[in-house]
Parts: structure tokens; sequence; C-alpha cells
């Protein structure tokens, strides 16, 4: 694609050997975020992997079978993770507790026996030869819109809102806060910015296969806001580059890789409660108020 | 423009039934606009269910809720907190993790309407209004004396700031009606006094409030009607003066017996 400056050799060099990781920090902070969006309003959804495998595959498709140019692929890899969304938030949002999150779970598992079963969608074997069109400039260009862009609406009366259904959803309420809208809403951003990691990371990795969506995935970006911390946008962020630098940096123990983050889950639960960035951000939208 | 003092708040055959118990028996009670108006009753009579069902966070069994000419019966709570209803809780429900002021600004999410492009852009029209409600919420907390801690942590606050937090909440939109669940409970008398003349002033700013009260001495203190509940069930409205008069209302509290008694000795 487009250079917009030459890269000095020693940053080339490095981007280079460690691309798989520089697509990996930013695909995960996307998904982070997507975690974000659903417990600041006080849901568990476990979903996200569902939704980020409804984006690869849909994205995969457009692009081996349909021929589309990426430029159309990409945000159209949203659609359909929102259309599924609406399906599963329509019946369960109404719902107080964890019917969102069982029905997430069950998303999940019926997408991955589909993908498996049906030839369309490449079987056991997933979709492959998948064209690397992703540049890091566009995964981390959305990565960095979708912090700034929730980053403002956590400060205003939105954010405001969020939290007040996340602290006390009778209150809030109370205030005049609608809180099915807010927990669609939610879901739908969450949905999006899944299907739009997934959509990068099949056209960075040229290869996608039905576990990659499976349960498992769906702890570990799940993890990642516990890490992290949902406090503000940016922790989840953190929490997943945490997350994924940590296997590079221990690849001699890579059979322990989910002991690890067994292990991080219960000491981050047990000790930081609001994560590692356990910052909470002020809700004001400006700076300096009529006395 | 004047409207013509009509009724605020009107229940009529308003009926809530829990498995096996009426927590609220076909309650007819009118609320005109204005003034400060008391529900009272004993420990179990259905007032806070009568509170609940006024605010929309439980259906009624039966009957019907009409709130400024609109029947409200079927309107979710925060529509009725846009029409300019508003109300407190008698546990303490308060946003801990946020700021005094912060929970001041929740209060007034009726009074903003900035669309999401408004908001990323930070257009305007966005940081006007979000200028308008932080002078808005500093007057509601002007209003009950909380000024001076309004960048602290909300839960830091003492249960009694905490009480005067969550009124300075419910009013910052200056709603056309304040419920009061036992705003008075766990205070001291100097305290309760001070609620007292808190109420009186809020009622002077046109608002109509309407509270749930244990304590009978702050009720005839402050409140221009009462209306008594027993098992769910009204069993007195009128002026408060006239409460102890009532023999249903004696018996209520104090059982038959003592009723009897009393009743023997006036006669």
């Amino acid at each position: 694609m487009i250079d917009f400056f030459t890269m000095p050799d020693w940053l080339d060099d490095f981007l280079w050997t460690y691309q798989n990781v520089v697509h990996s920090l930013g695909v995960n902070g996307l998904l982070g975020l997507s975690m974000y969006v659903v417990l600041a309003v006080g849901q568990l959804s476990l979903g996200q992997a569902a939704f980020m495998g409804l984006g690869a595959y849909s994205s995969a498709l457009m692009t081996l079978k349909l021929h589309l140019p990426f430029y159309i692929v990409l945000p159209a890899s949203c659609v359909t993770p929102i259309l599924f969304a609406l399906a599963i938030g329509v019946p369960t949002l109404r719902l107080s507790g964890v019917y969102l999150a069982i029905a997430t779970i069950g998303l999940g598992e019926v997408l991955r026996a589909v993908y498996l079963n049906v030839d369309y969608f490449g079987g056991a074997l997933g979709l492959s030869g998948i064209p690397n069109s992703a540049e890091s400039w566009m995964i981390y260009g959305l990565l960095f819109a979708a912090i700034a862009i929730l980053w403002m609406v956590a400060r205003s009366g939105v954010g405001r809102a969020m939290e007040a259904m996340r602290e006390d959803e009778t209150a809030a309420q109370v205030m005049g806060v609608n809180i099915g809208r807010y927990r669609m809403g939610a879901l739908l951003a969450s949905a999006m910015l899944a299907g739009l990691a997934g959509a990068l990371n099949a056209h960075v990795s040229s290869f996608i296969g039905p576990n990659d969506y499976g349960f498992e995935p769906a702890v570990t970006i799940l993890s990642y806001a516990l890490l992290g911390g949902i406090g503000t946008p940016l922790a989840s962020v953190l929490g997943a580059w945490v997350l994924t630098l940590l296997p590079e940096v221990l690849r001699d123990f890579s059979d322990l890789r989910m002991v690890f983050n067994g292990v991080i889950i219960v000491v981050a639960v047990l000790f930081l409660p609001n994560g590692l960035l356990g910052w909470r951000m002020g809700r004001i939208g400006v700076k300096r108020a009529a006395p | 423009m004047t409207l013509p003092r009509t009724d605020l708040l009107q229940t009529a055959g308003l009926t809530r039934r829990y498995a096996g118990l009426v927590a609220v028996d076909a309650v007819d009670m009118t609320i005109p606009e204005g003034g400060v108006h008391a529900v009272i009753g004993p420990n179990g009579a259905g007032k806070t269910t009568l509170f609940n069902l006024i605010s929309g966070l439980v259906p009624p069994s039966a009957g019907t809720i009409t709130f400024a000419g609109q029947d409200i019966t079927a309107l979710p709570p925060h529509l009725r907190a846009r029409l300019g209803m508003a109300r407190t809780f008698q546990n303490i429900r308060i946003f801990g993790a946020m700021t005094v002021l912060e929970n001041v600004l929740t209060g007034l999410h009726v009074r903003l309407s900035a669309s999401l492009p408004e908001i990323f852009l930070r257009l305007g029209r966005f940081r006007g209004e979000e200028r308008q409600a932080v002078g808005r919420a500093r007057a509601a907390l002007d209003l009950v004396g909380l000024s001076a801690r309004a960048s602290e942590r909300a839960a830091a606050l003492s249960y009694g700031d905490q009480r005067r937090l969550e009124i300075a909440r419910a009013m910052a939109a200056e709603p056309r009606l304040l419920l009061l669940d036992e705003p008075a409970a766990g205070m001291n008398p100097a305290e309760t006094d001070a609620l007292g003349q808190l109420v009186r002033r809020i009622c002077g700013f046109g608002t109509t409030v309407l509270l749930v009260e244990h304590d009978m001495g702050f009720v005839m203190d402050i409140s221009d009607t009462a209306t008594v509940l027993n098992f769910g069930r009204r069993i007195y409205a009128g002026p408060p003066a006239d409460i102890r008069q009532e023999p249903l209302v004696i018996e209520a509290y104090l059982g038959a017996r003592m009723a009897e008694r009393l009743a023997r000795r006036a006669g």
C-alpha cells in the first residue's frame, strides 16, 4: 500500500521481524475495547470471539469468493456481527444478570459448529489464502480512532449514564437513563469493534479456522479487560497488550500459556479489583465550568 | 404560561399483588400541584411499593396512575423522569465511585440532548449544554449545602450528607414531583429539623413533594396533606392535624384494644 513516510532502517527491520506481534497488539487492543464497551454498561458478554469470527469469516468470504476490494470489505465486515448482536440482544438485554453471557457463549459454540460443518466456510481446514491486505497503519488508525471516540463519550453525559448503570441500574433508570437503549448500543458498538478486529486479523494472517473463535479466545478477551480494568478505554487496551506480549516473553514456557493467563486473572481479580490501570477518569465534558 | 391549578398525580384503584400478598390494595390518591404531601403507615403498609409503582420500578397488577394529566401507567421509569418525576430511595442509592458533582450531573441526564457525533467532535452545542449542566448541578449542591465537597468521591460522604446528595441529584433537573422515601431515616433531631427546612424550600421552588415517613412529628410539621396506608389500603386522607383523631389510624398504629380504650376515655 501507500508509504506515508520513509522509515529509518532499524525501525523497518524491527517491524518486519516482529510484524506478527505488532499486528496482534493492534487487533487485540481493538478486542480489549470491544470488551470494555460492554463491561462499561455493567453487562457481561462472552461473545467477543464470536463477533470477531463473524467479522473474520464474512470479510474473508467477501475477499475470496466475491473478490471485493478491501476498502469495501473492511467496513462491510461489521454488518454481520451487528446483525447477530441485534438478534442476541433483543431477547436477552431486557433481562438482567447473566442471560447475555449465556446467550453469547451459545452463539460462539453454534457458530463454531457451523464453520466446522458447512463446506462453504471451509470446514475444519478453515479459509486460507486470504491476501494480506490489512496494513499496520489501518489497524493502529482504527485502534486510536476507537480509543479517542470512546474517550470522548466517557467524558460526557453518556459516560456518566454508563457508569451510573454499572453502579446501580435502578437509580440510573430513575435519573432518566434508558438502560435498554444503552445496553443495546454498547453491544452493537462492541460487536462492530470485534468484527473489525476479526476482519483485520483475517487479512494479516492469511488463514482463519473455526477454533480461533471458540470459548477459549472468548475468555482470553475477557481477561484483557479484567487485567487492564475498565476505568478508562485505555485500561483494557493495556490489559490486551500485557496479555499479548507475555506469551512472547515467556515463549520457552508456551505449554503453560493458559496457566499463566489463569494465574494472572486470579491475581488481578484478588489484588487489582480496578485493573492494572485503576485510575478512574473524570466524567465532565468541560474543563472550566461557569461557577 | 401559568397552568390552571390541577391535580399533579392521581392513582385510581392502584393495586400490586405479590404471591399471596396484596402490598398495595386499590389505592385512590390525589396529589394537587404544589405543597408537601405525606404517605404514612406502619411497617409493611405498602408505602415503598406505592412509591415504586408511581416511579415505574414495579408494574401495577391493576389500576391507573395519571401524572400531569397523562396516563403513565405503562410508561417505563426513564420516561417518567422525562415528564418531571424524581425520587430518592429509602436505602440510599448514590453512585459511590463518582464524585459528588458527577452524581448531581447524572441527575441532569434528562436535560442533555447532544448527539453522539456532537459528543465525539466536542461541538459547541455539547460544550454549552455541559457547561450549563455543571452550573445547574452546582446550584443544586448549593441548595443542600454540599458545594464545598463537589469534587469528593460520593462514597466518602457521611450518611447524612449522602442523603442530602441524593436530594440534590433528584432536584438537579427541577422536577415537578419529588418523591422522598423516608428522608429522615437515621437522622438526629437537628438533622431532621434542617431536612424539614430543606423540604419546605424545595416546595417553594414550585416542586411538589410527596414523602414517605415514619417520623410523625416531622410529617405533622411540614406536610399539607397526609395519606395513611395500612395493609396496602388507604385508611385516611386529609390534613395531617386530624390524623390523631381518626379511629382507624389509631387502631392501625396501636391495635384495636388500645383504640377502643382511648375512644372510651374520650367519650
